[in-house]
C-alpha cells in the first residue's frame, strides 16, 4: 500500500469538525444544566409550605401562589375538557371517515397553519372573540388555550389511529357491527396511547403559556372555586412569574416560581416517556 | 500467480455468537473467487471482514490475522480509510447517493483529496467506461443517480468503487436485487474487470459461481469447507459437505 | 344515526378549518382599519413610533427590522449549534449518552418562556452590560442570545429525525469508498437530509418571530431602529407592551392590531416554506 495514513489536511478537517460538534453539544448539554441548576438554586429556597399555601396578602406582606396553582389547574382542566372531544373528533373524521382527500389536505394544512401560529396572536384573537363574551376570565383562556391546542391533540391521535391494525376494524365490522360501534369499542380504545400523550402535551404547553393568556385571562390572585374561578380573571403560575418579575421586580417569587415550573416540567417529560414506553410495550406483547 | 488477500485461522464473534470459525485461505490475484454456501454460514461476514466494514457492528470481537499484499490488516497503524479505498466493495442492494451521476462517481476521489476538474472529468469517464455504462448515462451525467434503473444503478456504484482506483473489489451479492438482463450484463463486466482487478463475490447461485468465478470457497456454519478451483470443486468436491450442498441436497 | 355520527365527526374534522378562517378574518377586520387611515406606506416604511405623542406617528418599520435582524442572529447562532448538536445525537452519540442530551433537549423545550424571560433579565442583561461597558444590557443582542437558546431544541429535534431517515446504505457506500465516519456523516448523510433541515431552520424562524414574552423581558422595549447594543422592540412585544394601556377603538390599539396583522403574514408566509421543505423531505 502506498501511504500509511490518510493525508493531514483530511485529518484537519475531520479534527476540525469533530471540534466544532463537541463544542456544539457541550454547549446545549451546558446550557440545559446551568439553566436547570441556576433556576433551582435560586427559586428552591423560597418554595415554601406557606408560599405554596396561601394567598397574597399587602396587610400581611406575604406572597403566596395558591390562587395562581388553582387557576393553573382550573384552566387546564376547562381547556382538556373542550379540546379532548374536538381534537380527537377530528381525527377520527380525518382518519375514520373522510373519504375526500382534498378535504382532508385543507384540514391538515389548517392544522398546521394553527400550530405555527405565534402565542400572542392567539392572544389577541382570544381577546377580541371571547373576552368579548365572557369577558376577562380563566374561561376565555382556556378556549383561546383550546385552539391552540387543537393541533396537538389532533396529531397525537391521528398518528396513534393509523396504528391500529386494519384487522380489528375488519373484525368488528364483520361481526356485523356498524361503523359508529366499530370506532367506540375497537378504534378509539386503540388508541388511548396518541390521546393521553396529546393531554400531557397539552399540560405541559398549557403551564407554560403565558403571551394567550396575557390579555384573555388576565392576571389576578384572588381564590376561587373551579366554577366561580371560571368566569373571573386570574394568573396561571406563568403569567403570575411575569407580573412578579417584570412589573413588581419581586424576583425571590419569580424564581421560586420558577423552579416549580422546572420541576413539573420535567415531571411531565418523564409522564410522557413513561406513556410512551408503556404502550410502547404493551404494544409489542 | 501470487496471492493478494490472506487470511489465517480468522475468528468473528457478534457479541457471544461466533460466526467465522478459523478461517484459512489465500485469495489469487486478477481472479474471480465466489463465496458460496446456505444464509448465515458466513459468507458475507467473511467478505466484509476484508474492508474491516464489520468494524461498524457493536459487539464484534475478531481473532486471527488477514493480511492484505503484505500488511496486516487489523495491524493498530492500519489505516482503514485508505485500506477501504484499496478494496472496493459493492453492495447487495445498489445504493447510488442521493446526488447527480458526476458526483456519485466523484465522490471517492473527492474524498481523498482530487479538486482538479480536469483530472475528475476524466476519472469519471474512465470510471464510468469500465463499468461499462458509460455510454448509457454520458449524455445525463448531471441528473440524479436515482433515475436510472436497477441494474444502472448497480453498475453506477461499480463505476463509484473504480473510481478510487482500488486493487480489489468485494460484491456482495451484486445481482440478487436484479433482473436476468442486467444479471449477465454485471456477470460480464465482472468477467472484463479481473484483468485488472482481483474481485472477491459472495453469491447465492451456484450456476453464477460456476459461470464466472475461478476459484470457489465453501462456507457453512462459519467454516471454510472447501476452497479450490471452480471446476474442480464442483466437478470433484472432496468434501461430502461441498457436494451435498451443489447437488442441492441442502440450501 | 350512521349518517348523523358522520356529519358530528364532520362538523369537528372542520373546525381546525374555522378557527383559521375565524383568526384571519378577525385580524383583517381589526388590522385593516389603521393600516387605511395611517396609510399603508407610512405604515409600513415609517421609521418613528410615537403612539402616545401628542401628535401620534405610527411606523412599525422599527419593529419590521428588529424582528427580521432578531430572528436572522437567532438563527446565527442557533441552527448551526443545532444542526451540530444533531449530527452527535443522529450519528456519533453511544445509544446511553444519546438518551440523557436528548432528555436534556426536550427538558429546553419545555421550560416555559418566560422562565428564559427571567434568567435572561437576570443574568444576560446585566452580563452584556459589563462585558460591553454599555448603561443597559436590555438590548437586541440580549433578545438574540434568548431566542438562539429557545429555538435550539425544535432544531435540534427536527434534525435529528431527518438524519435518522438517511438510508444507512448511503452511508456505507461511503464508508466503503474510504471516507471517514465524519467525512461520511457531512459529504452523505447531511446532503440527503437537507430538505428535513431546512425545515429544522425554517421551523426556528417561526418559533423566534412569533416570541413574546421572552424578548420582552430582555430587549428593553423602546421603539428604536435596531441595533445590537440598543434597547429594541420586536412585532409582537410592540403588541403585547401596549395592549394592555391603549384604549379601545382609539387608532393607537388599531394600529397595535394592525401589527398583529403584519406578523401574521410573515408567520403565514414561513408556514408555507416549511410545508415546501417537509414535503421535499417526504419524497426524498
Amino acid at each position: 500500500m502506498g501511504s500509511d495514513s490518510i493525508s493531514a489536511k483530511r485529518k484537519f478537517h475531520i479534527g476540525a469538525m469533530g471540534l466544532l460538534i463537541a463544542l456544539s453539544v457541550a454547549l446545549t448539554c451546558g446550557l440545559t444544566l446551568f439553566l436547570i441548576g441556576y433556576i433551582l438554586a435560586s427559586g428552591l429556597p423560597h418554595v415554601t409550605w406557606e408560599f405554596l399555601t396561601t394567598s397574597p396578602s399587602i396587610l400581611f406582606g406575604r406572597i403566596g401562589i395558591l390562587p395562581d396553582i388553582m387557576n393553573t389547574i382550573h384552566i387546564i382542566m376547562a381547556t382538556l375538557l373542550v379540546v379532548l372531544p374536538l381534537g380527537v373528533g377530528a381525527a377520527v373524521y380525518l382518519t375514520e371517515y373522510a373519504s375526500n382527500q382534498r378535504l382532508v389536505a385543507v384540514i391538515e394544512y389548517a392544522a398546521e397553519t394553527l400550530s405555527g401560529i405565534p402565542s400572542i396572536i392567539y392572544g389577541l384573537v382570544g381577546m377580541l372573540v371571547f373576552t368579548g363574551i365572557f369577558g376577562t376570565s380563566l374561561l376565555a383562556g382556556a378556549l383561546t388555550l383550546v385552539i391552540m391546542n387543537l393541533p396537538t391533540i389532533m396529531r397525537t391521535t391521528q398518528e396513534s389511529l393509523k396504528t391500529v391494525p386494519q384487522s380489528y376494524r375488519e373484525g368488528a365490522f364483520g361481526l356485523g357491527a356498524g361503523k359508529w360501534r366499530t370506532i367506540r369499542t375497537v378504534v378509539l380504545p386503540g388508541c388511548m396511547d396518541g390521546i393521553l400523550t396529546g393531554c400531557i402535551l397539552t399540560v405541559g404547553r398549557i403551564l407554560g403559556e403565558s403571551a394567550a393568556l396575557l390579555f384573555t385571562a388576565g392576571a389576578a390572585h384572588k381564590l376561587f372555586g373551579l366554577f366561580d374561578g371560571l368566569v373571573n380573571q386570574g394568573a396561571t403560575l406563568t403569567v403570575a412569574l411575569y407580573f412578579y418579575a417584570k412589573e413588581s421586580g419581586e424576583f425571590d417569587v419569580a424564581f421560586a416560581i420558577a423552579a416549580i415550573l422546572m420541576l413539573l416540567t420535567v415531571a411531565i417529560n418523564f409522564t410522557a416517556a413513561l406513556v410512551g414506553w408503556w404502550f410502547k410495550k404493551r404494544r409489542s406483547l | 500467480m501470487s496471492n493478494i488477500i490472506t487470511a489465517e485461522d480468522l475468528c468473528l464473534w457478534y457479541g457471544r455468537t461466533q460466526a467465522l470459525r478459523q478461517i484459512s485461505i489465500a485469495i489469487p490475484e486478477n481472479s474471480i473467487t465466489a463465496l458460496i454456501g446456505p444464509s448465515g454460514c458466513g459468507k458475507s461476514t467473511f467478505l466484509k471482514t476484508l474492508n474491516r466494514m464489520n468494524d461498524l457492528v457493536p459487539g464484534v470481537k475478531i481473532s486471527g490475522s488477514v493480511r492484505y499484499e503484505d500488511t496486516d490488516i487489523f495491524a493498530p497503524s492500519m489505516d482503514v480509510n485508505l485500506l477501504r479505498r484499496e478494496i472496493g466493495m459493492v453492495f447487495q442492494k445498489p445504493n447510488p447517493f442521493p446526488m447527480s451521476i458526476y458526483d456519485n462517481i466523484a465522490y471517492g476521489p473527492r474524498t481523498h483529496g482530487i479538486k482538479n476538474k480536469a483530472k475528475l472529468d476524466d476519472i469519471v469517464e474512465r470510471s464510468l467506461r469500465g463499468a461499462a455504462i458509460w455510454d448509457e448515462v454520458k449524455d445525463r451525467l448531471r441528473k440524479n443517480a436515482l433515475g436510472l434503473s436497477g441494474g444502472q444503478q448497480q453498475r453506477l456504484c461499480i463505476a463509484r468503487a473504480l473510481a478510487v482506483e482500488p486493487k480489489v473489489l468485494l460484491m456482495d451479492e451484486p445481482t440478487s436485487a436484479l433482473d436476468p438482463i442486467s444479471t449477465s450484463k454485471i456477470e460480464e463486466l465482472a468477467a472484463q474487470l479481473k484483468e485488472s482487478y482481483t474481485i472477491v463475490i459472495v453469491t447465492h447461485n451456484m450456476q453464477q459461481a460456476v459461470r464466472i468465478s475461478d476459484y470457489t470457497a465453501f462456507f457453512l456454519l462459519g467454516e471454510l469447507v472447501e476452497f479450490g478451483e471452480t471446476e474442480k470443486l464442483f466437478s470433484q468436491p472432496e468434501c461430502q459437505k461441498t457436494e451435498d450442498y451443489i447437488t442441492g441436497r441442502f440450501g | 344515526m350512521e349518517t348523523a355520527v358522520q356529519g358530528v365527526f364532520l362538523i369537528l374534522g372542520l373546525i381546525t378549518v374555522g378557527c383559521v378562517l375565524l383568526i384571519t378574518v378577525y385580524l383583517i377586520l381589526s388590522g385593516v382599519p389603521a393600516i387605511w387611515q395611517i396609510g399603508l406606506f407610512d405604515f409600513l416604511l415609517g421609521s418613528t413610533w410615537a403612539s402616545t405623542a401628542a401628535e401620534p406617528s405610527y411606523g412599525i418599520l422599527p419593529f419590521i427590522l428588529t424582528s427580521v435582524y432578531g430572528t436572522a442572529g437567532a438563527i446565527l447562532f442557533g441552527v448551526p449549534v443545532g444542526f451540530l448538536t444533531a449530527v452527535y445525537l443522529a450519528k456519533l452519540a453511544p445509544p446511553k449518552i444519546k438518551v440523557v442530551v436528548e432528555a436534556a433537549v426536550s427538558l429546553l423545550a419545555g421550560i416555559p418562556s418566560v422562565v428564559y424571560g427571567l434568567v435572561g433579565m437576570l443574568v444576560l442583561v446585566p452580563g452584556i452590560r459589563r462585558l460591553f461597558r454599555i448603561p443597559d444590557g436590555a438590548s437586541l443582542l440580549a433578545a438574540i442570545i434568548v431566542l438562539a437558546i429557545m429555538i435550539l431544541p425544535s432544531i435540534v429535534k427536527v434534525s435529528v429525525t431527518a438524519l435518522e431517515a438517511v438510508p444507512k446504505e448511503y452511508e456505507d457506500a461511503s464508508l466503503a469508498l474510504g471516507a471517514t465516519p465524519v467525512e461520511t456523516y457531512f459529504r452523505v448523510s447531511v446532503p440527503a437530509a437537507k430538505s428535513g433541515i431546512a425545515a429544522a431552520a425554517v421551523l426556528g424562524v417561526g418559533r423566534a418571530i412569533g416570541e413574546a414574552m421572552a424578548v420582552m423581558m430582555v430587549s428593553g422595549n423602546v421603539a428604536n431602529m435596531p441595533s445590537l447594543f440598543q434597547s429594541v422592540r420586536f412585532l409582537t412585544t410592540a403588541v403585547a407592551s401596549e395592549m394592555s394601556y391603549s384604549s379601545p377603538g382609539s387608532l393607537q390599539r388599531q394600529a397595535l392590531f394592525s401589527i398583529a396583522l403584519v406578523l401574521y403574514l410573515f408567520i403565514l408566509l414561513i408556514n408555507a416554506a416549511l410545508n415546501f421543505f417537509l414535503k421535499r423531505n417526504k419524497e426524498g
